[in-house]
């Protein structure tokens, strides 16, 4: 186990590295620069600004002492944030992020598995197109447009939930729900078919046949088996959540990472579309190791560490 | 002999999009204290679904019991509720299925799987019941059972995982035993090792054994009566003697012709033509009469009933009717018999092919 997880940090670490220059070598190979803007700043200004940021340097130079210095979990300073390095865009943003992801991912397992389950025990039952009608609408509805809704009933019309801001939990309940909505429509369609697909296994006729109860039956027997897709789609959701939805911060003006991820790019501000993207292929790649743990945990028949010992 | 098992004309359809399908049309049998019967046909021919009504197994909604009884020592179980099942399932009656690489949870631990039937059923401890589970896979010829009990189903082989499901039908000593086809899906030295083994614990508990099987050489050596099935009924029934030696049914004689056999290594396999018919639309009159060479205008017509042969062989076909022409089994039936006849005296016992 723990030379497998060795393993796998080594590839993480490789990846990273891929991650890196090739984001490095498109954000150059893109026309124009961080100061670029419509007014023409004088040369000299230009010249001192390249140099204080280190743009006059040829391009492996910026790349190696770049390399080291995430190396380093340093950033480096904000081209556009005046004052403020990456580590502090992330620092401040992160936390809100998280909290937001964390809540919005609750809601999704939870109230997806279990709307996934009822549909599958319920097959062809009003409670199946019931879920199902949900989690077609989940799915289809893009998620700006439920967080409008949502506002515009929620808060305003009914005035349960502050319409925007972040300040205390009552401000994260509306963004966590629109945020959720399209993963646990989602979570709720893979946990019904794999469900169903588990239910008309030979082994469920065998528990049934051992005169096991149709509760005990699906907790024992169905959900667990049922759960494996559901955990490897958690890997890309855990990582795409927490770094915030860009749309969600936006409209419900939450200072998160999704805002810093985006505005970065249209500032042309290279540390930080370089440190944000590392942060996230690091979330990424941590998750999806999580996950195959967890898989490894669930399923038996998946030996993550090579052969178990005796 | 007490019966534990007595089946009356039951009727289980299917209600499909294509419409009702007939897949048990009035079945007679019954099961003795300790007996074995076997259930022969073909795929298809409603064995399966006849025994899984047994144990109510047969999803319903779309499956129905149409009409009929299950008595099992003298209830009715058609009438009981899912609830009432439950303390029958696994308890009063064990069942195998076919396919021991789908029957066994892939993500529970063999020696759990043992002791979740026993704890639903008898008042036992865990520890106690972890300790009957592993008494078990040890008679069930399960070696290192301690070790066995704590690994997972995919670390067990094919014929294992068959010993493992006889474990667990049989943990709680049922009084009936249902074997669905359970050496199918075993190559052929594991098929013998299995039947061995169900021989020798029918032996020990008593157990009455459903069998259901399409190979008649599996039948002859476990079987104390054999029940035909074919489209939905039962279209013979005797003692193993009876059927093998003295069969009466076209339907019989060209499941005995179409057996493959060591000993004739000239002749070629003979199959019964054509495929069994289609159970929404049964066809009038004799079911097997479409594909039969023996079939006479009245097959077309009317079904046959249950002519008796003798006091324990019954078959349903008009062949035996008084002003029937006197036919014959075919020439290579014939020759079977004689050879099961002369096996008979060498052994002991009829055998088939295997």
């Amino acid at each position: 186990m723990f030379i497998y997880i060795l393993k796998r940090l080594f590839f993480m670490i490789i990846s990273l590295l891929v991650i890196v220059t090739a984001t490095f070598g498109l954000m150059r190979a893109a026309p124009g620069g961080p100061f670029t803007g419509e007014k023409e700043l004088p040369p000299a200004i230009q010249a001192n600004l390249n140099a204080f940021y280190g743009l006059d340097q040829p391009w492996y130079k910026q790349y190696f002492d770049y390399l080291v210095s995430i190396a380093q979990w340093d950033f480096g300073p904000s081209f556009t944030y005046k004052g403020q390095t990456v580590n502090d865009l992330i620092n401040n943003g992160f936390p809100v992020s998280f909290y937001l992801g964390m809540e919005a991912i609750l809601v999704a397992v939870a109230v997806g598995i279990l709307l996934g389950t009822i549909a599958a025990l319920k097959h062809n039952e009003w409670q199946d197109y019931g879920a199902m009608i949900i989690a077609v609408l989940g799915i289809s509805v893009p998620s700006f447009i439920i967080a409008s809704v949502f506002q515009y009933f929620l808060a305003m019309k009914l005035g349960l939930f502050p319409v925007a801001r972040w300040d205390s939990f009552m401000h994260s309940v509306l963004p966590a729900l629109a945020l959720a909505t399209t993963p646990m429509a989602f979570i709720a369609r893979l946990t019904r078919s794999s469900m169903l697909e588990v239910l008309s296994n030979d082994y469920i006729r065998t528990a049934k046949s051992k005169g096991l109860s149709k509760n005990v039956i699906i907790l024992r027997h169905t959900i667990r088996n049922a759960l494996l897709p559901v955990v490897s789609y958690m890997g890309p959701l855990i990582s795409a959540i927490l770094t915030g939805s860009f749309i969600i911060e936006k409209i419900f003006g939450i200072p998160g990472l999704g805002m810093h991820f985006v505005t970065s790019i249209t500032n042309r501000d290279y540390t930080t579309i370089m440190g944000v993207t590392v942060f996230f292929s690091i979330l990424l790649l941590v998750s999806i190791l999580l996950v195959d743990i967890a898989y490894g945990l669930i399923d038996p028949r998946i030996q993550i560490a090579g052969k178990k010992g005796d | 002999m007490d019966k534990v098992l007595e089946v009356k004309d039951l009727e289980v359809s299917f209600f499909t999009h294509a419409g009702e399908v007939k897949a048990v049309r009035g079945v007679n049998f019954e099961v003795r204290k300790g007996e074995t019967l076997a259930i022969v046909g073909e795929s298809g021919s409603g064995k399966s679904v006849t025994t899984q009504s047994i144990m109510k197994l047969i999803p319903m909604p779309p499956g129905k019991f149409v009409g009929g009884s299950i008595l099992f020592e003298g209830q009715d179980l058609v009438h009981k509720s899912d609830r009432e099942m439950e303390s029958i399932r696994g308890k009063e009656i064990g069942m195998i299925f076919q396919d021991p690489m789908t029957s066994l949870n892939p993500t529970m631990k063999v020696g759990r799987q043992i002791v979740e039937g026993l704890m639903k059923h008898e008042k036992i401890s865990q520890s106690d019941a972890k300790k009957r589970a592993i008494e078990l896979l040890d008679k069930v010829g399960i070696p290192m059972p301690d070790k066995r009990a704590n690994q997972y189903p995919h670390e067990f082989s094919g014929g294992m995982r068959q010993r493992a499901m006889i474990a667990i039908a049989l943990a709680t000593k049922p009084k009936l035993l249902i074997a669905d086809e359970p050496t199918t899906a075993l190559d052929v030295t594991i098929q013998a090792q299995i039947l061995e083994l169900m021989n020798e614990l029918q032996e020990e508990f008593g157990t009455s054994i459903i069998f259901i099987t399409h190979d008649l050489g599996v039948v002859a050596n476990v079987a104390d009566r054999v029940a035909v099935m074919y489209a939905g009924q039962i279209i013979e029934t005797g003692t193993v003697d009876e059927i093998f030696y003295n069969p009466k049914h076209p339907y019989t004689w060209g499941l005995l012709s179409s057996m493959p056999d060591l000993t004739n290594e000239e002749e070629e396999l003979t199959a019964i033509p054509g495929s069994p018919p289609d159970l929404v639309n049964p066809p009038k009159g004799d079911a097997f009469a479409l594909r039969s060479a023996y079939a006479m205008k009245i097959d077309f017509e009317y079904e046959p009933p249950m002519f008796q042969v003798s006091d324990t062989h019954f078959a349903k076909t008009w062949l035996l009717h008084r002003d029937a022409p006197k036919v014959e089994p075919p020439p290579i039936v014939q020759k079977r018999i004689q050879y099961f006849r002369e096996k008979k005296q060498g052994k002991g016992e009829p055998n088939g092919s295997r």
